[in-house]
């Protein structure tokens, strides 16, 4: 018997216990969208306050923002993990999961939602406030509507940055696709071959029609002539674009 | 009636606008001319807070404008027509027409809709009610802006260099709803550069330079015989 990596028993091995995989993209599935609930409130919320005409307010997601983009999500989740119990609060790695995952993409989806409404011309919310709307009824009816429109490819590359990024659970044995992958790997067989491929085929099925959805709509965005975002006049769309 | 006391206006360490005294009477076309960068877009930004004075005050009808009651001043007293037009792209022409009236005034949707309809008809655009802004041309766009700024009623309509952004042969389409609009008893406060305009329609003219109102008067005092020498020097160049 050939003991290759990919060793045509180890195949076999793995689809015998297809359901360790299952088990663990449920898992993965289950945390990204809360993950990711968390994240877009987080986003939209601290995104407006750093649009905001109040210092304070601008402050706080000015720190939170920083905070969680310059230090390594990993530290982020061995602190709710090893260090929050010190303080008696003990959570599950799946909660750690949700939180962590959605902290930190709340940041970026903060800045996502900033930039985009920046990118609106001010002529847009001096229209509104001469015809007497309040700031905030101008936000909802007149420049979140635009917004919306030119963020939705940056924020679907966060949401695919953030179903990559829960393999962190792996870590902290967090019970998700990459744990369970390695896990079935290590005990026993040593078949990281299949196990490694399995688990990288099934994060891109999960990634790639978000990422190829987001690259389109972009392309259509830009050839588009009508309704379409922000400044109909004297200034060309500002690219939207967040690193992570 | 508007009326602006001791009026300034800083930005940083710039002083745009300083000392200015104005009153603008019930139903008055006034004009305001000057060079760019004399502060008279600013001025009439004051008019409705779009830019908050550094001191003195703004009082319409009386009532002094501040932050805390300008939304409720400007929702039943005035409107505003810009240069780069700033209609809301991601909505209908007719929407653009409808969003204050249902959103602000508790109009019905319906209502809102004829009454739309009505002010496009004058701009001459009812057949575009239902295209988006981009589609059209920055003359028709300038003419919805000016249905939009109707369309709730307001008693003060200013102008912020209205054709200023248009190609020049779009500028007489604008120019003709302006002229139309001037026969009714809405008080108008036009920034621009066309003295053809000023002459036909203003009650008033005044002109502006480096922050201060450095003459006043009827057009046929302005375009015949002005008094001060940066008037001369400026409508010498403009008028040539």
């Amino acid at each position: 018997m050939s003991d290759g990596v990919f060793a045509l028993w180890r195949w076999q091995r793995l689809l015998e216990d297809w359901e360790v995989f299952a088990s663990g993209l449920l898992t993965t599935l289950e945390v990204a969208v809360l993950a990711l609930l968390l994240a877009l409130a987080a986003g939209v919320v601290l995104g407006l306050f750093s649009t905001s005409e109040s210092r304070v307010l601008r402050a706080v997601s000015r720190v939170y923002v920083e905070f969680f983009q310059n230090t390594p999500l990993v530290i982020q989740v061995f602190f709710l993990y090893n260090g929050l119990p010190y303080a008696g609060i003990v959570l599950s790695e799946f909660t750690i999961g949700v939180l962590g995952v959605g902290l930190y993409h709340g940041a970026y989806i903060a800045e996502v939602v900033r930039a985009g409404i920046q990118s609106i011309h001010r002529g847009q919310m001096e229209a509104a406030h001469s015809q007497g709307f309040t700031t905030l009824q101008a936000m909802a009816y007149i420049i979140l509507p635009q917004t919306v429109r030119i963020i939705l490819p940056p924020m679907a590359n966060q949401a695919v940055n953030l179903v990559k990024n829960t393999s962190v659970l792996a870590i902290i044995a967090g019970g998700d696709l990459m744990y369970r992958s390695n896990a079935w790997a290590t005990n026993g067989t040593l078949s990281y071959g299949p196990s490694y491929v399995v688990t990288g085929v099934l994060y891109f099925i999960l990634c790639f029609p978000l990422a190829t959805w987001a690259r389109r709509y972009e392309e259509r965005l830009k050839s588009r002539t009508v309704p379409v975002a922000a400044s109909s006049v004297s200034r060309p769309n500002q690219e939207v674009a967040i690193e992570c | 009636m508007i009326t602006l006391t001791d009026v300034t206006k800083d930005f940083g360490s710039l002083r745009v606008l300083k000392g200015i005294n104005l009153t603008v009477k019930e139903g008055e076309k006034l004009v305001i001319i000057g060079p760019s960068g004399s502060g008279k877009s600013t001025l009439v930004r004051c008019m409705n807070f779009l830019e908050e004075p550094t001191s003195g005050h703004v009082y319409i009808d009386g009532v002094e404008l501040t932050r805390k009651n300008r939304t409720a001043m400007i929702r039943k007293s005035s409107a505003m027509v810009f240069q780069q037009f700033n209609l809301y792209p991601h909505m209908t022409v007719l929407h653009n027409l409808t969003l204050a009236p249902v959103k602000l005034q508790g109009m019905k949707k319906a209502e809102a809709e004829a009454l739309g309809m009505k002010y496009l008809e004058r701009v001459g655009l009812a057949d575009k009610a239902d295209a988006y802004p981009p589609m059209l041309s920055g003359g028709q766009q300038q003419r919805v802006a000016i249905a939009r700024a109707l369309v709730t009623n307001q008693k003060i309509i200013l102008f912020d260099e209205p054709t200023s952004a248009l190609d020049p042969e779009m500028v007489q389409e604008v120019l003709d709803v302006m002229i139309q609009l001037s026969k009714e008893n809405i008080t108008m406060v036009v920034v621009t550069h066309e003295m053809g305009f000023a002459r036909q329609v203003a009650d008033r003219v005044i002109f502006m330079d480096d922050g201060v109102i450095v003459e006043e008067g009827s057009p046929e005092h302005f375009f015949e015989n002005p008094t001060n020498e940066r008037t001369k020097a400026f409508l010498g160049k403009i008028l040539r």
